[in-house]
């Protein structure tokens, strides 16, 4: 295919969407930052305070404790779903109707509405009438509601049980996506599973990867719906968010200053972790890409692959 | 995958056990991740005086009361309904401006539109709870409060920019002399993306349908911020239940088991696109 035109009259075509967007996401930025900014008192009654509320916000031990919380939340939940997802991936059924009905299953947690999954655990997670409460209860005591340690290992697993889906189905996306050829020549090479694992899967998989360590990293970083409804935040403040608490000083408090410059803040950070999300996504294509004109990618296509494979026997064989 | 490469090098009755042994233990972790939600089923065929009094794995009454109360309730069928309302109010204008951005975004270059496309993707990336606040006074200010359309509208925020993304992705894949024959054959670009176009990647509108719908429909912070009484949707009328006194489990597992069943009814049909659905149609 040849490259895109050029031509300025597609803004026409983009207009919707920036408009829309720009009501659902400028304007409500500009009165974030504008609340930021200034004391309000009243509706006539406003006193410009410059940064003094990022002060506060960036000084307040209750933010940074619901940040170093979240951070270490979001560290472990990488830790355990990646390596956890691609195990799965790796188990499920490669075709025919099992990998249909594989694909079924593995997904019915994504598609849960958030708060229900908040519900089904907070049942499944009571000592008195649910089964996991139930059955932790033969073993050890477990009350979620005033031990900060299940509470938190609670809101793990639930997250775990959520979310690992979705790394399992994009890695299982990228395992699809490599060549039979190179899993002949490794099995030529007389590689192990773990040697095929580490030199034909895992380097084809960077890209799905990178995607599942992104989104995780970001879904993870504004988790409420679940935490909120399995534990409310406690015992005490142990499993609040950050976006638990942004909710509790924005719509609880109504304390707008303190909210607005939280919230430019909380902002700010996840840009910047989008942009290496986009860059990341972006490296090898279309639009943000560095053009490659069609036909270089052709010709250096032609001379990697079989080169490829050739590196990564060698490598398999030692 | 290393099962194929066991089928060619090995024998074949080796390679079987080796399969099966594989495929015993994902659906054994499947059968596992699956209980929490048997678990829910099970609560919502049962009475809650028989939740409360008595703890069995295999119910022994089976009881249609939640079901029942949740359909004669008009505070939660009627909740149900307004979600159903606003996903869907959302899923058709989400799709009406993303279509020509996305065609847009797949065949032309223009000016800031890299800046642009990273800015879509920022909202979709953005917290929920960062919103609240200028929502709650905006959509009172412009008398879009607890409607339907609020919701709707607040939630393209980040399913505007899915939709966009998700069908590039799609629209790239059709090829672009279709485009340049449809001119010759003097078509206007009107007719064009409407009688050709669209039909040509009705597949991927539907995929991004799903998406949408899915999205909107799992959504509560934003849903909840921006409504009370009118427009409530399912997912606040389970949360302000949870913090009452007095929970009735029964009823609360039968409208959990109702929310999730639009999702499995479809998601045999996307089964395909689901991981593209999820990293934005970059996979």
């Amino acid at each position: 295919m040849d490259a895109k035109k050029k031509n300025n009259k597609a803004w026409f075509l983009v207009l919707p969407v920036v408009l829309v967007v720009a009501f659902t996401a400028i304007i409500p930025l500009m009165a974030v930052a504008n609340y930021s900014l200034q004391d309000i008192q009243g509706a006539d009654n406003r006193l410009f305070v410059g940064l003094d509320f990022f002060k506060r916000v960036a000084t307040d031990p209750n933010i940074q404790d619901a940040f170093a919380r979240n951070v270490t939340l979001s560290m472990q939940i990488l830790f355990i779903q990646i390596p956890l997802g691609i195990f799965l991936a790796r188990l499920m059924p490669k075709s025919g109707w099992k990998a249909s009905a594989a694909l079924v299953v593995v997904a019915i947690p994504l598609i849960i509405p958030w708060n229900v999954v908040g519900t089904t655990w907070r049942i499944f997670t009571r000592s008195d009438i649910g089964l996991g409460g139930v059955l932790v209860n033969q073993f050890t005591d477990y009350n979620l509601s005033e031990d900060t340690t299940d509470a938190w290992v609670t809101i793990l697993v639930m997250d775990t049980w959520h979310w690992t889906p979705l790394v399992t189905l994009l890695v299982y996306a990228g395992l699809r996506s490599i060549p039979q050829a190179y899993y002949q020549a490794a099995a030529i090479d007389g590689a192990s599973p773990l040697a095929v694992f580490r030199f034909v899967e895992l380097p084809k998989l960077k890209r799905v990867l990178m995607i599942a360590l992104l989104l995780r990293f970001m879904d993870s970083f504004m988790m409420y719906t679940e935490p909120f409804v399995v534990t409310g935040g406690g015992p005490g403040s142990s499993t609040q968010t950050l976006s638990i608490l942004l909710t509790t000083i924005a719509i609880g408090q109504f304390d707008l200053g303190v909210a607005g410059a939280f919230s430019l803040m909380y902002f700010l950070f996840i840009q910047i972790f989008s942009f290496i999300f986009f860059t990341v996504l972006t490296l090898d294509e279309r639009p943000g890409a560095t053009k490659v004109t069609p036909k270089q990618k052709k010709a250096a296509k032609q001379e990697k692959q079989p080169k490829q494979v050739n590196s990564k026997s060698k490598k398999v064989l030692k | 995958m290393t099962t194929m490469m066991a089928t060619s090098a090995a024998g074949k009755s080796k390679s079987r056990f080796h399969i099966d042994l594989r495929s015993w233990l994902f659906w054994l972790i499947m059968a596992i991740w699956a209980l929490p939600v048997v678990w829910l089923v099970s609560m919502s065929l049962r009475d809650n005086a028989d939740i409360l009094s008595k703890f069995e794995v295999i119910p022994s009454n089976i009881s249609l009361n939640g079901y029942i109360q949740f359909f004669e309730d008009p505070s939660w069928i009627g909740s149900y309904m307004n979600s159903v309302t606003y996903t869907l109010l959302n899923t058709v204008l989400s799709l009406i401006v993303a279509l020509p951005a996305a065609y847009a975004f797949s065949r032309y270059t223009f000016s800031g539109d890299k800046h642009l496309f990273f800015w879509l993707l920022t909202n979709r990336m953005a917290p929920a709870a960062v919103f609240l606040l200028p929502f709650f006074q905006l959509y009172q200010a412009v008398d879009l409060f607890d409607t339907p359309l609020g919701v709707a509208l607040a939630h393209m925020l980040f399913n505007v920019p899915l939709a966009v993304w998700i069908l590039e992705g799609f629209m790239s894949g059709v090829p672009k002399q279709l485009d340049e024959i449809a001119e010759i054959d003097g078509y206007k670009f009107g007719r064009f993306f409407l009688t050709i176009f669209i039909p040509m990647i009705r597949s991927g509108i539907g995929v991004t349908a799903f998406f949408l719908f899915m999205f909107s429909w799992v959504e509560l912070l934003i849903a909840r911020t921006i409504t009370s009484t009118e427009a409530k949707p399912i997912a606040a009328q389970m949360t302000r239940t949870v913090s009452a006194s007095g929970l009735d489990w029964s009823l609360l597992s039968a409208a959990g088991v109702m929310t999730i069943i639009p999702g499995v009814i479809v998601i045999w049909f996307v089964r395909n696109y689901i991981a593209k659905g999820f990293a934005l149609g970059r996979v």
